[in-house]
Formats: C-alpha cells, structure tokens, sequence
C-alpha cells in the first residue's frame, strides 16, 4: 500500500520533462529547428557527455518519484496510516543501502569500523579492537576470502555490463536500420566501424563504461560498502546517488523559474523601448548591483525565519526541505536573471529594426503577435545557451552555498551538505577521505559533462562563436 | 567628462534607494521583528516580556513607517524604517544584534580581507593572461588543445576541493604554510601566500580561457595580419600590438570588481579563518545576525556600483575611440 506524493520540485521536473518531450515531438520534421542538433549529436565529445548526462538525468527522474509507505495496521484502527518518511523509486532500488547503517566510520570496502571499540573478550578482560561491520561483508565466512569474493562478483558483473552494452547496441541497430531501410549487418557496421556522421561508436563505448559502473555498483553494494560510511554510519554512495536530483534540480529549475522574467522584460526593453525599457533597466541594474551570495544569504535567512514560525504549513520533513528547495531555486533565479535579460534586451534592439519586423508592422500585425511570432523564434537560441551554460556553475554554486549555510536543508542529500560535514573530517587522523571524494567525483562527472555538452550547444547555434574557439 | 561623472553618480542613487528597499523588504514586511525575537530567543515558551525586551534593547520596537504616536517630524524619523535603512546612506551602520559597533568592525577588519583579495587579484591578473597569451601564440598546436583541455577540466571541479585538497597538500602533507589563521602586520604573509595560491589557481580554468577567446579574436584582425606581412617578428606583434588591444576587454572586464575586494571572499576566509569581512559575513549569516547581513548587502551594493563606475572610466582611458557624453 503506498500514497504517491507529488512534491513541488517533483511537479516541476515533470513538468519540464513534457515540455522538453513537447519540443521534441514539435519539432521532428521541422528543418530549421533540428539542423542545430544534428550538428550537437556529430561531435563525439557532446554524444559522450549526452550518455552521461542521461545516466544522471535518469537516477534523478526515479528519484522523483515519490511515496509514503502504508504503516502496519494497528489494532482496531479504521483506515490506513502512512509512514511520515517519504521515499522514492530509487530509494527503492537502492534497497538495502538505505537500511544498512553502521555504528559510524568504515572504509571502502571495509569489514572492520574504522574505529576501535572497547569489548569484552572471552575471558573477561576488556579488548581494543575493531569490531566486525554489521553489514559490510556480512555475508563472508573467511574475511581472507573478501577480494576473491569481490573480484568474483565484479567478473559476473562485468559480463552482465556487457550483455547490456550488445543488447543496447543492437536495439539502436535495429531502429537505425528501419530508418535507413538498410539490412541489420550494414546499420551495425557503420555504427561500430565509425563510419556513421554520428558517432555511434564513442556512443556505445560510452554507454559501456557507464553500464559497467552502475553493474559494479549494483553487484557490490549490497554486500559491501563501496565508498565506506559517513560518521553515522550511512552509507556514503546512497548519499551521493540521492545527491543526483538535487544537483539537476537547482541546475534545471532554476533556469526555469528565471526563464519567463528573463525572457519577457528583456523582449519588452528592447521592443518599446522608451519608459519601459527605463524601468526594465532600472530593475535588474538594481538587483543585479546586490551582491548575490549575500542577497541569497538574506532571503534564505528570511525564509527560515519565516518557516520556524509557520510549522504547520508542512505535512511532512520531506515536504519543507522541498520547499526549502524550491525556494532556493526561486532565489539563485532572482539573482541570475539579469543576464540573460540584457544579453535579450541587447538582441531584441538589433532584430526590432530588420526589415521582416518592419513588414510585420506595415501589415497591421499586433505588437503581441509580433513579440511572440516573430521575436521570440529568434532569440530563443540565446535563451538554449544561456540555460546549458548556466546549468553547471549552478550546480557548482550549490556546494558553496550549502557551505555558507544558505543553501538547501540540511536533512536533503546533496553534495554541498555532504562536503560541508566532511571537510573536518581531513583533520582526523587517520584521515577520512571517501564522503569529499565520492562528492567530488561525482560533482565533477555531472559538470564536466555538462560543460562539454554546452560547448557543443553553443557551437551549433551560435556559429560566430566557433572560430574563436 | 565631469557631466558625465555627476550624472554616473545621480544615477547610483535610485539604486541604491531601491536596493535599500529590497532589503527593507526582505527584513522587516517579510517577517516582522517579533518573529526575528521569537527564532533567537528559542521558539518554545517564549514570553511576550523577553520579545519585547529584546526588540526594545536592539531598537525594534518602533513602528515600521509611520509613528503615530511621536510629535512632528518624529512621526516618520522615529520608526525603523528610518533608523535601520535610511541611515545606512550615510554609512551609519549601527550596531550589530549582538551589540557590536559595525562601522568599526568594518573598519577593523577590512583589511585583512584586502590583504588576501588584492594579491590574489593582481597575481591573478598576471598568471591568466600570459597563460592565454601563451596557448594563443601556438594556436593550434598540441600546447594549445591540452591547455583548453586543462581548462576545461579545472573549470569542472568545484572551487571547494582546490581549497580542501590545497590545505592538505601543502599544510598538513608538504608543512610548507599554515593551514589557517591571521596575524596582523608583515607577518601576514605566511597565512596570506596559500589562500592567494589557492585562489589563483581556482580561477585558472574560466578565466585562462576566457582571455584566450580575447587574444584569438585580436589575432585575426586585418592590423595584425598586414603587420605580420610587412615582416615583423611574431613575438614583437604579440607583445606590441596584440597583447596591448587584447587587454581592453579584459581590463574592462575586472575593473568593475576592484572596489568589491574590500568586501573578501566568503569561503576563502572562513576556510582560512582570515578575520577578514567575509568571514565576518558569513559568522553572521550562520549567527542569524540581521543587521550585520543588512549593512553588508548594502556594502557590496555601494562598492559593486562604484565598480560600473569605473568600468566606464577605465573604457575611455583605456580606448580612447569612446567618447563618454
């Protein structure tokens, strides 16, 4: 028995998964607007960041999905009650992560805490010494045997990553075939010998790597803790998983939010001109003059301030980090909308004077209409850069806010909290260094890919831009 | 020129009257101030006596536009919009909610916060553009792709690990600076030199390759290829020609965050435990000292317009092609 939750962040992802989908669909025989993708999907550095950034879009969509679990039904109780703690699909494919919490510290891969426990022994004297983990290898009878056992699971799940890599393969041979109305052997030959405009194989290697960690991981972690627990005792893979969906939720709705304040003063600046323009100026020079980490800091002050004082506006934990969120999302997009709004304004001044607008308006067409059919068409590839390009100096800004203390709750997963409690952690001795590096490593691959991919973004629909590169 | 300054400078001033707004927005309609007293005072079981003892010894405790119940011109000075906002315009900051004179913290620890800003940004400024300047000389070449390939990668990585792993590396590893903390005077430079490294270093990826795109551009101008055709040396055009109009924007570009260095960095500072205004800051944000936040918002507004200022003077000294009218 589950009550599905829809929380707001969750509201919106899905909300921006249609729109995204609705582009799609729109535009798959239109020309004009694929030819710009088509050129994204030839570079092989852009397909390979793609199939990363799938990966981490995808554990963030099975994250959003959320739930509560029915409790066990008490005695005499008439209807169904259900568990305070929210959880998600992933949480339920992560399953035994969630639950195996140690006593505090353990390594990768450890069987051992990290930590020395005074017990009794047999015969009575009490023993320093480093208690066996709970979970963490559990299952071994001979602790000598762990690395066999671990090389052991990683070869099976090597072999499954491989199966899924062929079988993968082999289904966009299929569709690729149909498309070209060529037999299976030719579409297979030109997708793994390279010869396709795009690169297919980069793609298909890609896929393996990603297929052959998440195989890895799914084989180990059941058993072991492959990147050690926190001081908790937590396991710190399972935090830096959920971490996904708050890093691509800051990342994407934040550019959302800002989306239609950016979009529409700096169309309507540049249009009229005139008062308005004065006024839309004045706006975002204004805004823009606060310094955005302390304007952050301010509201968000403002904002628990404000919910410590209204408890009961929220059902659940989960249900006020998600504001908390979402409100953090709604002020990063405060502070970062000016930019794009003067980069809009700007253009928005150059197209009012082209001849097409000027025949609009000579055929008695609506300042409206004009805006929206005419304008809008041709700044929104401005509008697509400025939104992959922001995307990661967000999710880069989110570690640094949640450090200050402004950013998202602390009870929500995310890289940001997981640095924060950490970094004293290097000062212990012997030191612990799994939670940074796991957070590190995992930050950095999301970025990293989604840096690569706004480059190719920007080549493609700003082609001034690409002999400076 | 002196117009346009004073106009430049009327200018700021609905700004910062609306950023003054802003913030009085944001502290006191938001949340009025006895849910401030409620959230430091503890929420469980407070009295109204302690909410209003506490209001009163802070200066909260007026109305919040308008008193009524004052003579003359008191009915708009005696309020709090008066006293916390339009004071700040004459740098009266006030005291903090703890009891602390601000203006005299400010004072006191702006420069600690400038020791580590000012060589960081002038060091900074060296090692970005020769290193842009030496990726565009050998344009093309291996040189060139794996220095955007490193920028790349090092703009990747989260400003947070070069501090964390810097600290390791050359404190607690190599010993070679202390890993945190500040002494007034010369002897500063021991606790200064890892931060201004660090920082450095951190800004490397974007910037470097940034510059690189301003250099590139200046090199495909027709001046320099006719300069090249007339046979001069490719070091002298570099340095002569390219370097000089490639650092117009680059130049124009940085000025605008000179006068905002007194203001520090947040996250350097508290790393570094440097007791400079940004550590000042960010103890006051994790304090949840309101008026502290509120004078340093205004601040940075003040220095940040001051900054656009002299982006358009720096453009006319700098090129003279713009005439300022």
């Amino acid at each position: 028995m589950r009550q599905m939750v829809l929380l707001w962040t969750d509201a919106l992802v899905f909300l921006l998964v249609a729109v995204v989908l609705l582009f799609a669909w729109y535009a798959r025989n239109k020309e004009h607007l694929r030819a710009p993708w088509r050129e994204v999907v030839r570079s092989r550095l852009a397909v390979s960041s793609l199939v990363v950034l799938a990966a981490y879009t995808v554990t963030g969509l099975l994250d959003s999905v959320h739930f509560r679990m029915a409790l066990p039904e008490a005695q005499g109780q008439q209807e169904v009650q259900y568990s305070g703690e929210v959880l998600s699909l992933l949480d339920e494919l992560l399953g035994p992560m969630r639950t195996q919490v140690e006593k505090t510290y353990s390594a990768p891969f450890a069987t051992h805490l990290y930590t020395r426990e005074t017990i009794t022994g047999p015969d009575g004297a009490p023993q320093r010494v480093y208690p066996r983990l709970q979970y963490g290898g559990a299952h071994l009878e001979d602790i000598g045997d762990r690395n066999r056992d671990i090389l052991l699971r990683s070869l099976n799940a090597v072999a499954q990553a491989l199966l899924a890599t062929a079988l993968i393969t082999l289904g966009f041979a299929v569709l690729l075939a149909r498309r070209w109305k060529k037999p299976l052997r030719v579409a297979l030959r030109a997708m793994l010998g390279g010869t396709s405009s795009v690169p297919w194989r980069t793609a298909v290697i890609t896929i393996a790597v990603v297929a052959l960690i998440i195989a890895l991981l799914a084989a180990l972690s059941p058993f072991y803790h492959v990147l050690g627990t926190d001081k908790v005792g937590q396991d710190v893979l399972y935090q830096t998983i959920k971490s996904i969906r708050t890093g691509l939720v800051i990342g994407t709705l934040t550019t959302l939010v800002m989306l239609p304040f950016a979009v529409f003063l700096g169309m309507m600046a540049g249009y009229f001109r005139g008062w308005v323009d004065d006024v839309i100026q004045y706006l975002y020079t204004t805004l823009n003059s606060i310094p955005g980490v302390l304007l952050i800091a301010a509201a968000v002050l403002m904002m628990e301030v404000y919910m410590s004082n209204h408890p009961e506006l929220f059902e659940t934990m989960a249900e006020r980090a998600d504001l908390r969120l979402l409100f953090l999302c709604l002020i990063l997009g405060i502070t970062s909308w000016t930019g794009l709004c003067r980069l809009l304004r700007g253009e928005t001044l150059k197209l009012r004077e082209l001849d097409y607008v000027e025949a609009a308006d000579a055929f008695g067409v609506s300042r409206l209409t004009i805006m929206l059919r005419h304008l809008l068409p041709n700044l929104l590839h401005l509008v697509l850069i400025a939104v992959v390009l922001d995307f990661s100096a967000l999710v880069l800004a989110e570690a640094v806010l949640s450090y200050v203390g402004v950013g998202v709750d602390p009870t929500t997963l995310s890289w940001g909290n997981m640095i924060n409690r950490a970094r004293l952690e290097m000062a212990r001795e012997p030191m612990v260094w799994w939670s940074l590096l796991a957070a590190f490593t995992f930050m950095f691959t999301l970025v990293l890919a989604a840096n690569l991919f706004s480059d190719a973004v920007r080549d493609a629909f700003d082609p001034r831009m690409r002999q400076q590169r | 020129m002196f117009a346009y300054l004073v106009r430049r400078v009327l200018y700021a001033i609905p700004i910062l009257i609306g950023v003054n707004l802003i913030t009085f927005f944001l502290f006191f309609v938001v949340n009025t101030p006895d849910d401030m007293a409620r959230m430091h005072l503890g929420m469980k079981r407070v009295t109204p006596e302690a909410i209003e003892k506490w209001k009163s010894e802070r200066g909260y405790d007026r109305p919040l536009l308008y008193n009524s119940a004052a003579q003359g011109g008191d009915k708009l000075v005696d309020t709090i919009f008066f006293e916390k906002s339009v004071r700040l315009f004459v740098f009266d900051f006030g005291s903090s909610d703890s009891g602390r004179d601000i203006s005299a913290d400010i004072g006191n620890r702006m420069w600690a916060s400038l020791a580590i800003a000012l060589p960081q940004f002038l060091i900074g400024l060296l090692v970005y553009v020769s290193f842009a300047m030496l990726l565009a000389f050998f344009r093309g070449s291996y040189l060139d792709v794996s220095g955007v390939v490193l920028c790349v990668i090092l703009m990747s990585i989260s400003g947070l690990f070069y501090i964390i792993a810097g600290q390791y590396v050359f404190s607690k590893l190599l010993h070679l600076f202390p890993i945190s903390g500040y002494e007034p005077g010369w002897l500063a430079w021991r606790f200064v030199m890892l931060p201004v490294v660090i920082g450095v270093f951190a800004g490397l990826g974007s910037s470097g390759r940034l510059y690189r795109t301003f250099f590139l551009e200046e090199i495909n101008r027709d001046y320099v290829r006719t300069a090249r055709a007339k046979g001069l040396p490719e070091l002298r055009l570099m340095f002569r020609h390219v370097l000089k109009n490639a650092m117009v924007p680059i130049l124009t570009g940085v000025v605008v965050v000179i006068p905002s260095l007194f203001m520090g960095s947040l996250i350097m500072e508290s790393f570094f435990g440097i007791p400079g205004l940004g550590s000042y800051t960010i103890e006051a944000i994790q304090n949840q000292d309101f008026a502290i936040v509120r004078a340093m918002v205004f601040l940075g507004s003040v220095l940040y317009i001051a900054g656009l200022l002299l982006t358009d003077l720096s453009y006319t000294l700098v090129d003279p092609r713009i005439r300022l009218s």
